[in-house]
């Protein structure tokens, strides 16, 4: 069935005139109208625009021009703006946010001729590792209906992972593609900061936050990445530094590569998880790779810094949503006061005005010191960490998740609970690291996600890795029941 | 106020000049429709990021060098958050806890000619919020976001200065410096330079700096000295009758010439500054300061010592006509096409007629109705005695309405002066005889009549009588001789 081929069969097809873009994008958008509404993972469907971007598509396949995204339909999730469509980053807030402009990612991807079906939901302001705290309402997991797609960009993998598209956008500030990817059997990655451009990507935590993509392997992921990094001269965090190029290179032979195994990865890790993991390595092993063990002592410490260092940025990035200019404006405010107060306690969910009160708190005068400062020094201690894991390994390997996907409301009331949920993960996004996370396993019915975890800007490497593991195992390839 | 002493510090707010914002591309001229000169960055829009603007950076360096300041390898940019509706992110981005522009220092001149050293404790970066809009909107506010985002330079002194009038020789040093720079219009009617003044006050003699109140938002030299005035004799007032000052943010009325409390300490904002995390640190090199300071012009200060070594002019002198870049170049076309040894008749003009008549119509002195050339070839008649000072004073208003050369205003109007020695006697000789009474009294005694001669004969030439000439020969004729 088309709605699992790889993008490189895609594209062959698409230029061996055997389908045409058109076709394509009927195929998917008839299955995000049959399987969304149990999903609920597109909260905006464009189906007008994607037909007319699939038909301008073939025109550019008819006149000979090849690429590896012409004509393949994709699905942004809706933290990143796109020109003239709703952009809500799920919330009551942009309910009625119409964006003026495309970020660059959207910019880029578009031009490269990748056609959009609609928008993806997710957690409000990406905050959230369940996509629970979404205003559209929860996202519910493929695998398994009862159970959350994890989050915050929990509605491009479930529509990944139900193949409503075969690209899904996502963003990642603690985890939110790579746990996602991970509870619901697919490949994302998170690349180095400032690998792709924030510009016009709703900010959540501006240093931490970073764009990257969820798709079947990692082999999609790499064409995929391709034309999402590279320097923006909008954005003074894009990192102006070429672009390798990604498919090429992931065949480079796995011979040698060491790979590091994070020892504070397995502290109380259950046994069936920390197997899969066990098995993993072995593949690499059986690859030609060397296994080395590293430690990141400081890495109990990162839920706890992440945790003052996203929401002191957040409380200050969703400063602007006043209810002055656009979104969310409370009826008839007696004054300005009024006017902030109903805008914004009506426009944000809980999680948010947690958040939002949590940053605010650890900025305040004579708190400054104490938790914003503190936490910026435990995050360079983490970063130090890393650096010497890489002085043994060319990359650290460890479970991307403690456990498989949870039930619908089983965390909701509990946010340290549910804030534990991306102690493997923030790591990275406190380092500016690059991590994937692809599929390893199955425990209870549920995938399980193995993360790669490299140095800055080895995507290259990390995507390799990947690529021939999948190649080696095809746990990648597991669709789940009902979206086969 | 015998007893007590004032303690002022400025800070002082310069729009730099760029053509774009600081942090976006949108153009900052002034005085555009409302809004026309936001795009999505200045309105804040989801998603959009700040750039800085390099342009701004070089001004800023510019600056610290012209002050002889330490230049920040590495400085900071941070926000300030706090809710209004003129700041459309809710935080203003603003170099904090490390500016680009260290400490550094200029020199004042007091009144009895003394020089004082002010310190600067530094310079930074900053964008400008826009604005509220309240006059025509009923039951609403407008807000006007075309200043959101124009690059301030916010240049804070030490608590150096003693009393108003250093704090405004402080100011307008600044002022000349910045416009020297070419780095600020100093506009201050469009608010392009303004200035919040820390006002306190101790016992003279104290060590301790009393409790300050600040002055926000000053916008004219006068308003400074005023507000400063009004501020520290308040003060002192109110510890005289046993109160006590409490640190908060006022504002000057002008109308009523009298400051008012904004917001106490208690009530100030916790403006939760941090670091922006969309914005790198700014790094500047060696090569980028020196690509800067080979771009310093001669600086008020080197002006004015040159002018007084060059041109035997007084510091004072040297100093009024360096208050300005244009007036001290006006003054050295003038001084040149005249010679060094009349360079002190040329500044009195330049300070006196030029400067009123500039004054009076309102004009700037690069669109001068009389040109340098123009005045120094008036200054040229008055040296080799063609016309005298007083007939200069004529003829300078003549071209200054008519446009025409001096010589050409002194031919047509015949006002070449009188230096024929026969020609003054003849008409000295008439004078002494239609006033014999006099005559008859100046010889008994009444020495002050000198001058009632001198004018008359001066009457009878139409003032073309050369002075020197006439008062010599006058002498000798009353004398009798």
């Amino acid at each position: 069935m088309l709605h699992n081929l790889s993008i490189g069969e895609l594209a062959d097809r698409l230029s061996a005139k055997q389908i045409s873009s058109v076709e394509l994008t009927r195929h998917f958008l008839a299955r995000i109208e049959r399987l969304n509404p149990g999903l609920n993972a597109v909260i905006t469907i464009t189906a007008e625009q994607a037909l007319e971007s699939a038909t301008a598509a073939d025109r550019r396949l008819a006149l000979g021009e090849r690429g590896r995204l012409l004509g393949i339909p994709l699905i942004h999730k809706d933290i990143f703006c796109t020109d003239g469509v709703r952009t809500s980053c799920g919330s009551r807030m942009l309910d009625n946010f119409i964006a003026p402009y495309d970020a660059t990612i959207v910019a880029r991807l578009k031009s490269a001729g990748a056609v959009m079906l609609g928008k993806a939901n997710m957690d409000e302001f990406a905050m959230g590792s369940s996509n629970e705290t979404s205003y559209y309402g929860p996202v519910k997991n493929p695998w398994d209906t009862t159970k959350v797609p994890g989050g915050s960009s929990g509605g491009s993998a479930a529509a990944l992972a139900a193949r409503l598209a075969p690209i899904c956008t996502g963003t990642d500030t603690g985890g939110s593609i790579r746990q996602p990817a991970a509870l619901t059997g697919v490949t994302g990655i998170k690349p180095t900061y400032g690998r792709v451009s924030r510009y016009g990507m709703i900010a959540f935590a501006s240093s931490l936050d970073q764009a990257g993509v969820l798709t079947l392997s990692a082999a999609d992921a790499a064409a995929v990445l391709q034309v999402m990094a590279g320097f923006d001269p909008n954005d003074s965090t894009s990192v102006d530094a070429p672009v390798p190029d990604y498919p090429a290179l992931l065949d480079a032979p796995l011979k040698g590569l060491k790979i590091g195994l994070l020892r504070e990865f397995f502290d109380g890790l259950e046994s069936r998880n920390a197997a899969l993991i066990q098995d993993a390595l072995k593949v690499f092993t059986s690859l030609g790779a060397d296994t080395v063990e590293v430690s990141l002592p400081h890495l109990p410490m990162s839920v706890p810094t992440y945790y003052v260092v996203a929401p002191a940025e957040c409380s200050s990035n969703l400063s602007r949503f006043d209810g002055v200019r656009f979104g969310h404006r409370c009826a008839q405010p007696q004054d300005l006061k009024d006017l902030y107060e109903r805008s914004r306690g009506e426009g944000f969910g809980a999680e948010v005005k947690r958040r939002i009160m949590t940053g605010t708190y650890v900025l305040s005068a004579g708190y400054y010191d104490a938790y914003y400062l503190k936490a910026q020094k435990v995050r360079r201690l983490i970063n130090d960490d890393f650096r010497a894991a890489f002085q043994k390994a060319d990359l650290v390997v460890g479970p991307t998740t403690p456990t498989p996907a949870f039930a619908i409301g089983a965390k909701v009331d509990d946010p340290v609970t549910m804030y534990l949920n991306d102690i493997y993960t923030i790591g990275a996004n406190l380092a500016g690291l690059p991590g994937l996370s692809t599929p390893c396993g199955f425990v209870d019915g549920l995938p399980m996600g193995l993360q790669l975890i490299g140095p800055h800007f080895s995507e290259a490497r990390l995507l390799g890795a990947a690529h021939q593991f999948q190649r080696a195992t095809a746990w990648h390839t597991h669709t789940p029941g009902g979206y086969e | 106020m015998a007893d007590w002493e004032m303690v002022i510090g400025l800070e002082i707010h310069a729009q730099l000049a760029t053509k774009s914002k600081i942090f976006s591309g949108s153009a900052t001229a002034y005085g555009a429709a409302p809004n026309t000169q936001a795009n999505l960055v200045d309105l804040a829009y989801p998603g959009v990021l700040p750039v800085l603007n390099a342009e701004a950076v070089r001004m800023a360096v510019k600056f610290g060098l012209a002050i002889g300041a330490t230049i920040a390898r590495r400085s900071i940019f941070a926000r300030k958050n706090y809710f209004y509706p003129d700041l459309p992110k809710g935080y203003q981005i603003s170099q904090y806890e490390q500016p680009v522009v260290g400490k550094g220092s200029l020199a004042i001149m007091l009144d009895d000619g003394a020089v004082k050293t002010i310190g600067v404790t530094r310079a930074h970066l900053e964008e400008d919020a826009g604005k509220s809009l309240h006059e025509g909107l009923a039951n609403a506010s407008g807000i006007d976001l075309n200043r959101a985002g124009t690059p301030l330079l916010e240049i804070v002194s030490e608590p150096d200065m003693r009393s108003a009038k250093e704090a405004v020789a402080y100011m307008k040093k600044i002022h000349t410096l910045v416009r020297y720079l070419e780095i600020c219009d100093g506009n201050m009617q469009e608010g392009s330079f303004r200035c919040d003044a820390n006002v306190s006050v101790r016992p003279r003699g104290a060590s301790r700096f009393g409790t300050r109140a600040e002055i926000k938002n000053l916008n004219s030299f006068r308003f400074v000295e005023k507000a400063i005035q009004y501020e520290a004799a308040r003060q002192v007032e109110l510890i005289e009758s046993g109160g006590k000052v409490v640190q908060e943010t006022r504002l000057y009325d002008s109308d009523r010439n009298e400051t008012r409390s904004m917001r106490s300490k208690e009530e100030a904002n916790d403006y939760r500054y941090f670091p922006d995390p969309d914005l790198l640190p700014l790094e500047v090199d060696e090569n980028f300061i020196g690509a800067v300071r080979a771009t310093l012009p001669e600086l008020p200060d080197e002006k004015a010592a040159r002018f007084a070594r060059d041109f035997g002019l007084s510091a004072y002198d040297a100093g009024v006509l360096c208050a300005s870049r244009e007036l001290g170049g006006y003054f050295e076309a003038v001084a040149q096409g005249l010679g060094r040894p009349h360079a002190k008749l040329a500044a009195n003009w330049v300070m006196g007629e030029l400067s009123s008549a500039l004054n009076r119509d309102n004009v700037e002195i690069a669109a001068s109705r009389v040109s340098p050339a123009a005045l120094s070839g008036l200054l040229a008649r008055i040296v080799d005695e063609t016309i005298s000072g007083k007939i200069a004073k004529d003829v300078f208003e003549a071209m200054w309405s008519e446009g025409m050369a001096a010589d050409a205003v002194i031919e047509a109007r015949g006002l070449k002066q009188i230096t024929d020695s026969g020609a003054i006697e003849g008409m000295i000789d008439a004078v002494i005889a239609a006033n014999p009474k006099q005559l008859a009294d100046y010889r008994a005694g009444k020495d002050k009549l000198f001058g009632f001669f001198v004018g008359q004969v001066m009457k009878a030439t139409g003032g073309k009588a050369n002075p020197a000439q006439l008062n010599e020969l006058l002498k000798i004729k009353l004398a009798g001789g």
